[in-house]
């Protein structure tokens, strides 16, 4: 096998019994990144000079008999994650030239573990979008068929992770970006609960829905990434005081008994032939590990998206006031300040970002904020509930990932509320803050991936994880891999 | 809905295509989003937060903080240790 196929929990086996050198493995990325990334264009910024430097620390801390589970690992982080010293755009013109002077916490982490930062991955900007096609330095491809979107806002990492282009990525989450681009692309992705992974370095799209997760090719390395990046962090007063387990120890235990909520809701009209399939197989899967399906409702389903476009456009016209010209990014000068603003902010915007703040200001302005914002929060309080009442009965909740598989390239563009509705399953775990994970359960007709969502309770990824495990390895879906 | 006017709160400059293209595209978000009025929510508290968490406070201790060289690395322009703006007071 090559070796930029290699998982993460492979490499590690290689790495710490001197078959394998960390520079070797980082030569075999950068190479393959080289080979493969002009056409897919999951990379904003390939690290290498970086890259090779830290393998060569590594090399020399695993010859020092310096053991963690991601020292010596190429990964890659989403470009809206901040890294010390290497620029990150948020796929945006007003960033273009940004440099952070810090690391974020997530960065910070996986660097304590000694990891190889292979590059910043591609998205929509500013997280805005499910199809990194608002991308201002060129749309990522999907590798399964480079006519169709990787999905969202994580399309850069997703597809990286698709391609073996790095070996596990981070990516991050505000109504789906994780999952959706993870099930477009046949890999695995995981969004955890609020408050589980530090924001802090993440730039701000809509702060109350924002997580950062793990792209991989297998259930295990994304307990792994797990382990590395979780935890309260000081600089983030939303991350929970809540003790961390250890993830990799919840996987390889039988599933015998448990009880997995199936929402109607998620099963209407309007779910793709060959996604309801798949999922329907995978549910049967699971029923043959010995899980019991249950069917349940969570009756305010439909009204997540339209809440979600509320709060989260209103959180962004907020949090994006401060591209302003004055301490960073772009400065288009102006006759005054507020022409300074306002040319600075027009040029430096693509349309999506520039639509999303309209939609946020029209809700927080003067005499509509009750109808809007208030209504919103009202309805979110609606989808908690409709959560933690199924979670009284039932262990997890199974769902598609997506309605359908991934899309052509330009098919949504033009229709801003189109392309929103591609997140209606995975929006309402941002709403209520609760864990969710994208595997592999299958393909389409036209041998596209489809992505299997498996829900759990606040702070409960282990048990996540565990199911995802035990589907996963009763399954072959994980082990295909593009042709490229 | 004003879209001049909401491009002037948001401190945008909006040509003449995009005043006419948003005015369609986030009209009709805003269609869509009037399906919450389906739902009575008169007894329904608003999520303030997801998670039950309180005001977090800490020790005022003094910590390690960006050199000011660092911190202005990124300004557009920058005088000695000011950031530069166009004239605000007239």
């Amino acid at each position: 096998m090559e070796l930029y196929h290699l998982s993460i929990e492979e490499a590690r086996r290689v790495l710490d019994n001197g078959e394998l050198s960390p520079v070797e493995l980082a030569n075999s990325l950068l190479d393959r990144i080289g080979a493969l990334d002009d056409e897919i264009c999951s990379y904003i910024t390939v690290t290498k000079e970086k890259a090779l430097e830290q393998a060569r620390d590594a090399e020399k801390a695993l010859k020092e008999g310096v053991r963690h589970p991601l020292l010596g690992i190429p990964l890659a982080i989403k470009d809206n994650i901040c890294t010390k010293d290497i620029r990150t755009t948020c796929s945006s013109l007003i960033l273009e030239n940004f440099v952070p002077p810090y690391d974020s916490t997530a960065a910070k982490k996986l660097g304590e573990q000694g990891y190889v930062l292979t590059g910043k991955t591609n998205l929509d900007e500013f997280a805005m979008g499910s199809s990194t096609e608002n991308a201002a330095f060129g749309r990522t491809k999907n590798p399964w068929d480079k006519a169709r979107v990787p999905g969202g806002s994580s399309g850069g990492s997703a597809a990286a992770v698709a391609s073996s282009q790095c070996l596990a990525a981070l990516g991050s989450d505000t109504g789906g970006s994780i999952r959706q681009p993870a099930a477009f692309c046949g890999v695995v992705g995981l969004k955890p609960t609020y408050g589980r992974v530090s924001r802090y370095g993440l730039v701000a799209f809509a702060s109350s829905l924002d997580q950062i997760g793990p792209i991989t090719r297998s259930v295990r390395d994304s307990a792994i990434v797990m382990n590395a990046i979780s935890g309260n962090d000081r600089n983030d007063s939303t991350s929970a005081e809540v003790d961390v387990p250890d993830f990799s120890s919840a996987l390889g235990h039988d599933i015998k008994g448990m009880k997995f909520g199936i929402p109607r809701e998620y099963f209407r009209e309007g779910l793709d032939r060959g996604v309801e399939d798949a999922v329907a197989a995978a549910i049967k899967q699971l029923e043959s590990l010995g899980a019991h399906p249950v069917e349940i409702s969570l009756p305010h389903t439909e009204y997540a998206v339209a809440a979600y476009y509320i709060l989260a456009t209103s959180e962004a016209s907020s949090n994006l006031a401060r591209y302003d010209g004055v301490k960073y990014g772009l400065r288009v000068d102006g006759e005054d300040l507020s022409e300074m603003y306002r040319k600075t902010r027009e040029s430096g915007f693509g349309a999506e970002v520039k639509r999303r703040i309209i939609l946020g200001t029209y809700a927080l302005s003067s005499g509509y904020y009750d109808a809007y914002y208030k209504k919103a929060q009202q309805v979110r309080t609606l989808v908690v509930q409709d959560f933690n009442k199924a979670f009284e009965d039932v262990d997890l909740i199974v769902t598609p990932t997506t309605p359908a598989p991934a899309f052509k390239a330009g098919d949504k563009t033009d229709d801003p509320l189109q392309m929103y509705l591609t997140d209606i399953f995975t929006i309402s775990l941002n709403l209520a803050g609760v864990p969710g994970i994208s595997i592999p359960c299958g393909f389409t007709s036209q041998d596209l991936p489809v992505g299997l969502q498996i829900i759990g309770k606040h702070f409960d990824e282990a048990t996540v994880l565990k199911a995802a495990y035990a589907y996963e390895q009763a399954t072959e879906w994980h082990k295909r891999k593009p042709e490229i | 809905m004003d879209i001049e006017h909401l491009a002037m709160l948001a401190k945008l400059n909006l040509s003449d295509e995009e005043k006419a293209l948003f005015a369609k595209q986030v009209g009709s978000v805003i269609d869509y989003i009037g399906k919450l009025n389906e739902l009575d929510t008169s007894q329904v508290e608003p999520t303030a937060h997801v998670l039950p968490i309180k005001n977090v406070f800490r020790e005022d201790n003094i910590q390690d903080s960006l050199p000011r060289d660092k911190a202005m690395h990124n300004a557009p322009r920058k005088d000695e240790n000011y950031y530069r703006v166009p004239k605000v007071i007239e």
